[in-house]
C-alpha cells in the first residue's frame, strides 16, 4: 500500500502500525481485553522490520522494559487497558522522574477493579493527574477517530522527544476495535539524537546516569522546578482541540474521544431543533485547552459528556474560573451514551439556561 | 621492597585487612583517628610485606595499594 | 615502583557509603575489574536497584540506570533489546531479587535475556534498618522477626540459584561468598564467567554472593565474617548450580 491510499483498519491494529512508521522497532507489553491486537499487531509485524515485540510477565514488568529502552535512548512504546495502568503507575513516576519520553497506549474499559471489558472513560483522572506518585505531569492525548488515532501518534513520539516527558495515548474500547478508512502517514526518518541516553559511552563522553533519586532536598526541588518549567511551556504551546460550532452557541459541551462522537450527532440534532449548541473537544487533556473554554463568549452552560461519573467537570469549571454552571451527562459501565440521551439533556440544559 | 599504602581518608577500620593479612602484620592505629572518626589500618611491620595483596582484596573501600 | 594491586579504572574514585566491613565494597570492584578486563566499560550499561546499594551507580564508570525496587531485571532487557551489543547486568539484593522483584528475576531468567545479574545474599534488609528478607534464616533474628524467623508464621528461605537452576533459559548460577580472600578470588572467577557467557551470546548469568551486614546483625565486621561461615554457608552451599558452559 502506498501512503496516501486509504485503508480500512481496527483502530488498534492502526494505532500499532502507525508507531512502526513513526520509527518505534520496540513494544514491550501484556494482554488484557480490549487492546490485546495491539500487541498481536506488534508480534507480527515488529520483527519484519527488524523490531522488538516482547511479551512481558505482566504491566509492572512491560513499564520498566520501557523505561529501560527509553533509557537508552530509542523510540519505545507499551500498550494496555485501565487495570494494567493502575499496575504502571510506579512505572510511571519512575519514568517521570527520569525524564524519559515514551508512549503508553490506555484502551479504557470500564472500572473499577476488574469492572468491566466494555468502553470507559473512567481513567481520566488518573491520565490527567499524572499517573503515579510525586509532582509530575505526562501529555494526555485523546483522539475520537481512528485517523486522529493515527495522526497522534507521531505527535506523542515528537513532542515525548522534544520535551523528555512519557505521553499518553487515551483511547478506549470502542475506538480500539472499530473500522474506519485511514490514510497511514509516510515513515518517519531522523529520529533526534538523545546525548543524555545511557547506551554505553564508548569512551567518547563522560558517562550517563539515568536516575530519579535525589536524596538532597534542595537538589530534588531543582530538579522539580526545572521539569515544570517545561512543563509551563507545554501548557504554553502544545492545547489541541477541536471547536465546532461554539462562536454562538447558547449551550456548550465538553467531550472527548468516543462520547464526542455521540456529542457531535447530538449537537447537530440540537441546532436541527433552532437550539444553539456547540462542543469543545479536548484532543489534549493534558495540558487542558483552557484557551477554547474562555474562547466560548456566548456560552451561557457548558455540559460535559463523558463515560464516567464526571471526571472532566472541574476541569471545565476551572477553564471558565467557575464563572458559569457546567452541568454533567454520563454513563458508566461500559455503557456508551446515544445521540438521543444527550440530545435530551442539552435540550434540559437550553430550557434551564438559555 | 613490598608495601601497602592506607588511604585513611577512604579507611573505615572494619579490620578486614588485618583478619586477611596471612603474615598478621596489619593493625589499625589506635593512636590516629581519620576524618570519619575510625582507626586507619597501618602496615606495623614494613620489611614483613611480602605483597601477596591479600589486604587489599579484602577492603570493601578500596583504600588500599599495594606496590609490589 | 609498578603498583601491584589498584583501584580499577572502572570504579569511579570517590568514597563509599556503605558500613564497615559491608562485603558490597568488595563485590563491587570485583565487577568493575572485570570490566577493566574485558575492555567493556564503554559498552557497558549498569541497573542499579534499591537497598543499601541503590547509589551503585555513583561508583561505576559506566552509564548507570536507576530502577524501581525489585525492577532491575526488567529494565535491564529494555536495554539489552535496544542494545544487544551492549554489556547489561544488575546489582541487587536480596528484597529487590528475591521478594518485590521474584518475577521479574525468574521470567529475566527463563527467558534466558541476556544479561549478567549480580545478587547479594546478606540475609537481611538492610538500607531499611534490618528487616526479615526472604533469604533471613530459621531462627534469626531481625526488626520484624524479634523472636526469631518462624517458619510456621514466616514460611522458609528461598534458595535462589537452585530455584533459578531448573529453568533451560540459565546459562550460569553460581553461588559464592565474600567471607575470605580463598572465596574473593573464586567470587571474582564467577562473575568473570558470568560477563564472559553474556558477552557469548549464552543466556541468562547470575552470581549470588552469600555476604555480611555486620550493622544489621548487630556484630563487628570480624565476628560477621565468622556467622556468615558457621550460619549462611551451611544453608547456602557454595558452588555452580548451573553451568551451560561446562554441560558443552
Amino acid at each position: 500500500m502506498t501512503a496516501s491510499e486509504k485503508v480500512l483498519m481496527k483502530g488498534n491494529e492502526a494505532l500499532a502500525e502507525a508507531a512502526i512508521l513513526a520509527g518505534c522497532r520496540h513494544f514491550f507489553g501484556y494482554p488484557i481485553t480490549p487492546q490485546t491486537e495491539v500487541a498481536a499487531y506488534m508480534s507480527k509485524r515488529l520483527p519484519k522490520v527488524g523490531g522488538c515485540y516482547l511479551q512481558a510477565e505482566s504491566e509492572v514488568a512491560s513499564v520498566n522494559m520501557v523505561l529501560g529502552a527509553g533509557a537508552a535512548g530509542v523510540r519505545v512504546m507499551t500498550s494496555t487497558s485501565s487495570p494494567g495502568v493502575s499496575l504502571m503507575a510506579e512505572g510511571i513516576s519512575y519514568i517521570a522522574g527520569c525524564d524519559v519520553p515514551c508512549l503508553i497506549i490506555n484502551v479504557q474499559r470500564a472500572g473499577p477493579g476488574l469492572g468491566g471489558i466494555q468502553p470507559a472513560q473512567g481513567d481520566y483522572w488518573q491520565a490527567t493527574r499524572g499517573c503515579g506518585h510525586g509532582d509530575f505531569r505526562l501529555i494526555v492525548l485523546a483522539p475520537s477517530t481512528v485517523q486522529e488515532m493515527v495522526d497522534l501518534v507521531s505527535v506523542a513520539f515528537d513532542l515525548g522527544d522534544r520535551y523528555r516527558v512519557p505521553v499518553m495515548i487515551l483511547s478506549d474500547g470502542l475506538l480500539g476495535q472499530m473500522m474506519e478508512p485511514v490514510v497511514l502517514p509516510e515513515p518517519q526518518g531522523g529520529l533526534p539524537p538523545k546525548p543524555w541516553a545511557a547506551c554505553g559511552h564508548g569512551g567518547a563522553r563522560e558517562r550517563n546516569v539515568v536516575n530519579s533519586l535525589y536524596i538532597e532536598p534542595p537538589e530534588l526541588e531543582e530538579i522539580i522546578a526545572r521539569r515544570f518549567d517545561r512543563y509551563a511551556g507545554i501548557e504554553a504551546s502544545e492545547q489541541r482541540c477541536e471547536s465546532y460550532l461554539t462562536e454562538d452557541a447558547d449551550v456548550v459541551l465538553a467531550a472527548y474521544g468516543a462520547s464526542a462522537r455521540v456529542c457531535r450527532s447530538a449537537v447537530d440534532a440540537a441546532r436541527g431543533k433552532g437550539i444553539r449548541a456547540g462542543m469543545v473537544r479536548p484532543i489534549t487533556l493534558w495540558p487542558f485547552p483552557v484557551s477554547a473554554f474562555g474562547q466560548c463568549k456566548a456560552a451561557k452552560a457548558f455540559l460535559t459528556v463523558e463515560m464516567s461519573t464526571g471526571q472532566m467537570v472541574e476541569d471545565v469549571r476551572l477553564a471558565v474560573n467557575c464563572g458559569r454552571p457546567v452541568e454533567f451527562f454520563g454513563r458508566t459501565g461500559g455503557i456508551v451514551p446515544s445521540p438521543a440521551e444527550v440530545l435530551a439533556r442539552i435540550e434540559d440544559v437550553a430550557g434551564r439556561y438559555a | 621492597m613490598p608495601t601497602i599504602i592506607v588511604d585513611d581518608t577512604r579507611c573505615k577500620g572494619c579490620e578486614m585487612c588485618v583478619i586477611a593479612c596471612p603474615r598478621k602484620i596489619i593493625v589499625l592505629d589506635k593512636s590516629a583517628m581519620n576524618g570519619k572518626g575510625y582507626h586507619p589500618a597501618r602496615l606495623a611491620d614494613p620489611s614483613g610485606c611480602t605483597g601477596c595483596g591479600s589486604c587489599a582484596l579484602m577492603c570493601p573501600d578500596v583504600a588500599i595499594t599495594v606496590i609490589a | 615502583m609498578p603498583a601491584r594491586f589498584e583501584r580499577p579504572k572502572a570504579l569511579v574514585d570517590v568514597p563509599m557509603h556503605y558500613c564497615p566491613g559491608c562485603t558490597h565494597g568488595i563485590i563491587h570492584r570485583l565487577v568493575a575489574e572485570t570490566l577493566d578486563e574485558l575492555g567493556c566499560e564503554g559498552r557497558t550499561v549498569g541497573i542499579a536497584s534499591v537497598g543499601c546499594s541503590v547509589f551503585s551507580y555513583k561508583y561505576f564508570g559506566c552509564d548507570m540506570i536507576q530502577a524501581p525496587h525489585g525492577r532491575a531485571p526488567a529494565v535491564a532487557t529494555g536495554v539489552k533489546r535496544s542494545f544487544p551489543g551492549d554489556v547489561v547486568f544488575t546489582y541487587q539484593g536480596d528484597g529487590d531479587l528475591a521478594a518485590i522483584g521474584t518475577a521479574e528475576t525468574v521470567h529475566a531468567a527463563t527467558r534466558g535475556e541476556n544479561i549478567t545479574v549480580i545478587f547479594i545474599n546478606n540475609a537481611i534488609y538492610g538500607m531499611t534498618g534490618g528487616q526479615m528478607a526472604p533469604t533471613t534464616l530459621p531462627g534469626q533474628i531481625t526488626q520484624t522477626s524479634p523472636y526469631g524467623r518462624d517458619v510456621r508464621e514466616a514460611g522458609y528461605p528461598i534458595r535462589v540459584c537452585e530455584m533459578l537452576s531448573t529453568l533451560d533459559g540459565v546459562a550460569l548460577a553460581q553461588r559464592v561468598s565474600a567471607d575470605s580472600v580463598k572465596e574473593v578470588r573464586n567470587a571474582k572467577k564467577a562473575i568473570r564467567k558470568a560477563f564472559e557467557y553474556q558477552i557469548a551470546g549464552r543466556g541468562f548469568t547470575l552470581v549470588e554472593v552469600v555476604s555480611a551486614c555486620p550493622t544489621n546483625w548487630g556484630m563487628s565486621p570480624r565476628d560477621s565474617l565468622q556467622w556468615l561461615r558457621d550460619n549462611m554457608i551451611p544453608y547456602y552451599p557454595l558452588g555452580v548450580y548451573k553451568d551451560k558452559g561446562a554441560e558443552e
